[in-house]
């Protein structure tokens, strides 16, 4: 009905109401439905978004002067446990000396006595005649050293994994692993007795977490049911969303092991992939200390990452991923900890080249730290009031209190006595 | 306008380029270099996205020889690389077995020359290694407090001129794990457009709010801080517990330096707190190397968190935290590093305490003063002349940190390699760590380098900057004239 101009104006109002009378009835009354809506439009009132409320700039200095922070730090009372570090003089290995009493040492990680060996000691002397202490600058910059690079080569070797990255510090290493893999909508199954770094890794990728419950497959087979027929009702969503499973080899918190055959079983069943933290476990299980993977006879392709640091058997500083070079090389660019954070010393890359040369060497002393570790777990069985928790063969346990007495507080009074004792 | 046409140009030849050949390789015409999946797990869901890792595959790979260049002896003025050549276009590398000798390095952070391998700094570190064996082997604390560590601590709280300090055994990780420490839900965190992945890993994990002011812009900063406290949470409106201001010191991929003076002015007035970073401005400015505080000439005791790195002016690694007592004791008990991370490496901390000493001149020489007089005079030296030549630098006139623009894609990779040939080590960045037109190479100046050291190195660039037609600038300076005390001198692009 494009008024187009007729001949005398008469003649198109005829037309114009000829077709008006012509048309469908519903025609009509959507146009008339149309017509009242734009005159309640026009003539209701309009809505603001947000209720800006203007203040005056006099009301403004008020509110500013107002205003009171909380203090940046609450007070922390001077008797708070862990405010006073036991401070140890001279190297600590197995005597040590804390707060001027000689002491055996229970509580360093120094599974396999490196920290005191001379070959190490002399290897981290020729690296810092070499090379000075700091690398002055990250990986990419000019902190790569040739030491690196040895040290990246011969675990991957002794993994027996295509390749390995090293980052300068323990914690940032998983801490950073898990987030450069699992962004935001991916799952990741975790244990519920995971260690502290795991949880921070887990925090910085956003991803969804589910936790099972610590060791039990019943628990994360049901979790993977439920996810995969969550998957089913949106199978688009499905083929992107990528999911994990996080395990540790030796659980610092609880001292046992994982059943990675089962893990494994799962995992191709449900196609998930697996990311092992293998810090307590490095050095202490397997034939020839090559964690978890040989101790249950694994083929170590099967996992797709295993993160471990070097602090606890290799006596260095540091941490290092190894896995194949598809899943390694996309931390390289994408690892926080390692792209931009300073490399590691190269002495403390030498020392653990050199300890690893001595662990490659010496095969039998895992078998002298595992039948130390039944030694001491078959002594510590018997006492009264206390209960141990951990395995057998682990260098780690855990010593709870049977009953408790009652409050928090003073449980961790009455452990501190049996500490301080 | 014609340069950032040209290198919109450049960017869109590449990104066109990339897609031909990913075409390509999907239809097997050319061969895949990536390493691939495992046949087992091919019906796993892939593990990457095949757009994430496009700029990666495409652009990266042209120029990676300029980054990951190993090295082989100490970081200092001159430096020996590993060569390394590669036959299928970067995809892998192979090492010739050759060393190339005295490369001059302009790209490790090493201000005050401390990274030695002789002298007394390397000789106090190598006796308490043989004492104490390198590792620790425990977190702090547990059996991880050495005596040492002790020492160390007290050593910065004097040095910085605060009550008291805390160090810990990766910069990086001081970051992300002290500030989730002090802040959590129900604060606010204004930080800085340009902050280090660090401070932003740090305010993520904390789960406080996040608002970002642009970069050392003071109007925008004062604006958040009203729009605060004014309005105060953004749907509960209750007021804000805490506000915490997140600065560096000197911007690492800038060069510029913090408007300290404003900033603390503002923090007084709207009762906020002050978190300062001096990863590399800590040894670099100031009269006597205390940092940007000293630089200018302000009270310690008014930045409530000052944080730093022992990695670039002390030639070790770790960082540090100082401030007042009531802070350091409540995050020695409630930091994540010191209940869950090791501590520091003992000969590590000797060399920090030895080469602290030294710049505080308490070894009895003048050592250390020289060596931040010489930076400083590096620094002016180095960027009069570069901007006599008419290149574009940003950042501050006395900040180490010297910003090339390069601008296009194509010249990344070309600069880092013409320079290499010349023996001559510079650090180029482009996308991801710079927004994607403003691809730089950036030059760390040192107190080891010389006057020769540096003349020989002005002359490549200058020779370089010819061939590739490096020097943008309109504005040119004229040679000796004396400039008064200019505040983030940005040059203008042509527009």
């Amino acid at each position: 009905m494009a008024a187009a101009v007729g001949v005398g104006q008469q003649w198109v109002l005829v037309e114009m109401v000829q077709a008006f009378y012509e048309a469908p009835a519903y025609h009509l009354i959507l146009e008339g439905i149309l017509i009242l809506w734009i005159i309640r439009l026009l003539f209701s009132k309009t809505y603001k978004l947000q209720e800006r409320s203007d203040l005056t700039p006099k009301e403004k200095e008020e509110l500013i002067e107002e205003w009171q922070p909380e203090p940046l730090v609450p007070p922390v009372s001077k008797d708070h446990p862990a405010l006073n570090y036991n401070i140890v003089s001279g190297p600590p290995t197995h005597k040590i000396t804390v707060n001027d009493k000689e002491c055996i040492n229970f509580a360093s990680f120094n599974f396999l006595g490196l920290l005191d060996n001379e070959k190490v000691k002399n290897a981290a002397q020729a690296s810092l005649k070499k090379y000075g202490v700091g690398t002055c600058g990250p990986r990419g910059f000019y902190g790569t050293f040739d030491v690196h690079l040895e040290l990246e080569e011969r675990l991957a070797k002794f993994m027996r994994t295509e390749e390995a990255i090293i980052y300068s510090y323990g914690f940032a290493t998983i801490a950073s692993a898990i987030p450069a893999y699992s962004k935001r909508g991916d799952i990741v199954f975790v244990d519920e007795a995971a260690c502290f770094a795991i949880q921070k890794g887990l925090q910085a990728s956003r991803s969804n977490i589910k936790l099972f419950k610590h060791n039990d497959m019943v628990d994360l087979e049901r979790l993977l049911k439920e996810q995969e027929s969550e998957d089913q009702k949106n199978p688009r969503k499905a083929r992107v969303t990528r999911r994990f499973i996080v395990v540790e080899g030796l659980y610092m918190n609880t001292g046992d092991v994982c059943p990675l055959p089962e893990l494994i079983k799962l995992k191709y069943k449900y196609k998930v992939r697996i990311f092992l933290e293998e810090s307590l476990s490095f050095g202490v299980l397997g034939e020839h200390g090559r964690g978890i993977t040989e101790h249950f006879g694994i083929n170590i392709d099967d996992i797709d990452l295993i993160s471990a640091n070097m602090e606890n058997s290799l006596a260095s500083i540091g941490g290092f991923c190894c896995g194949r070079s598809f899943v390694i090389d996309h931390q390289r660019l994408s690892g926080q900890g390692y792209c931009f954070s300073a490399s590691l010393p190269p002495l403390l890359a030498a020392a653990a080249i050199e300890a690893l040369n001595i662990m490659e060497d010496n095969p039998d002393i895992f078998q002298t730290l595992q039948g130390k570790c039944k030694r001491i777990h078959r002594a510590l069985q018997g006492i009264s009031g206390l209960k141990l928790v951990g395995e057998s063969f682990s260098p780690a346990l855990h010593l709870q209190l049977e009953e408790s007495c009652g409050s928090r507080e003073n449980d961790v009074k009455l452990l501190k006595r049996v500490v301080d004792y | 306008m014609l340069v950032a046409v040209l290198t919109y140009v450049g960017y869109g030849v590449l990104t066109l380029f990339g897609y031909l050949r990913d075409f390509l390789r999907q239809w097997k015409i050319e061969k895949c270099q990536n390493a691939t999946e495992r046949e087992e797990q091919k019906d796993f869901v892939p593990l990457y996205q095949d757009f994430e890792n496009f700029y990666t595959r495409n652009l990266y790979m042209r120029i990676r020889d300029s980054w990951n260049r190993p090295i082989c002896s100490v970081p200092g003025a001159k430096v020996d690389m590993m060569e390394r050549v590669s036959h299928d276009y970067n995809w892998t590398f192979m090492y010739t077995g050759r060393v190339i000798k005295d490369i001059i390095n302009m790209g490790s952070y090493n201000y005050l020359g401390f990274a030695q391998n002789t002298g007394a700094c390397q000789e106090a570190a190598a006796k308490v290694l043989s004492q104490y064996g390198a590792g620790v082997c425990s977190t702090r604390q547990e059996m991880g407090n050495l005596d040492k560590h002790e020492e160390l601590e007290k050593l910065i709280a004097r040095f910085l001129g605060v009550e008291s300090a805390m160090a810990y055994g990766m910069g990086f990780a001081t970051n992300s794990m002290n500030i989730p420490a002090l802040v959590g839900k129900g604060c606010l965190i204004l930080s800085d457009e340009l902050n280090h992945a660090s401070l932003v890993l740090g305010a993520r994990l904390s789960g406080a709010t996040i608002r970002i002011f642009k970069h050392n812009n003071m109007q925008s900063l004062e604006k958040l801080l009203k729009d605060a406290i004014v309005h105060g949470q953004p749907r509960t409106r209750r007021p804000w517990k805490k506000i915490l201001i997140l600065v560096e010191g000197i911007y690492s991929m800038e060069g510029s330096i913090v408007r300290l003076p404003e900033v603390i002015a503002l923090k007084k007035k709207y009762k906020s707190y002050l978190y300062l970073d001096e990863a590399h401005s800590i040894g670099a400015l100031g009269p006597s190397g205390r940092g940007v505080v000293e630089y200018f000439g302000l009270n310690p005791e008014d930045v409530d968190v000052m944080m730093g790195t022992f990695t670039k002016s002390f030639g070790a690694a770790g960082g540090y935290i100082g401030g007042k007592k009531e802070l350091i004791d409540y995050l020695r008990t409630y930091s994540h590093s010191a209940v869950y991370a090791a501590s520091l490496s003992p000969p590590v901390v000797e060399q920090i305490i030895t080469s602290m000493k030294c710049i505080m001149g308490e070894d009895g020489s003048t050592f250390g003063k020289e060596c931040v007089q010489q930076l400083a005079e590096n620094t002016r030296y180095f960027r009069r002349r570069l901007k006599e030549m008419g290149f574009i630098i940003y950042g501050n006139e006395d900040s180490p940190v010297v910003p090339l623009m390069l601008y296009m894609p194509a010249k990344i990779g070309a600069f880092g390699r013409e320079m290499l040939k010349r023996n001559i080590g510079v650090v180029v960045v482009g996308f991801p760590a710079t927004p994607i037109i403003e691809s730089r190479a950036r030059f760390c100046l040192s107190a080891a380098h010389t006057k020769e050291i540096l003349d020989t190195a002005l002359k490549e660039i200058s020779e370089v900057g010819d061939l590739l037609q490096l020097k943008y600038s309109r504005h040119r300076l004229v040679p000796l004239l004396d400039r008064p005390f200019d505040e983030t001198t940005y040059e203008e692009t042509e527009d």
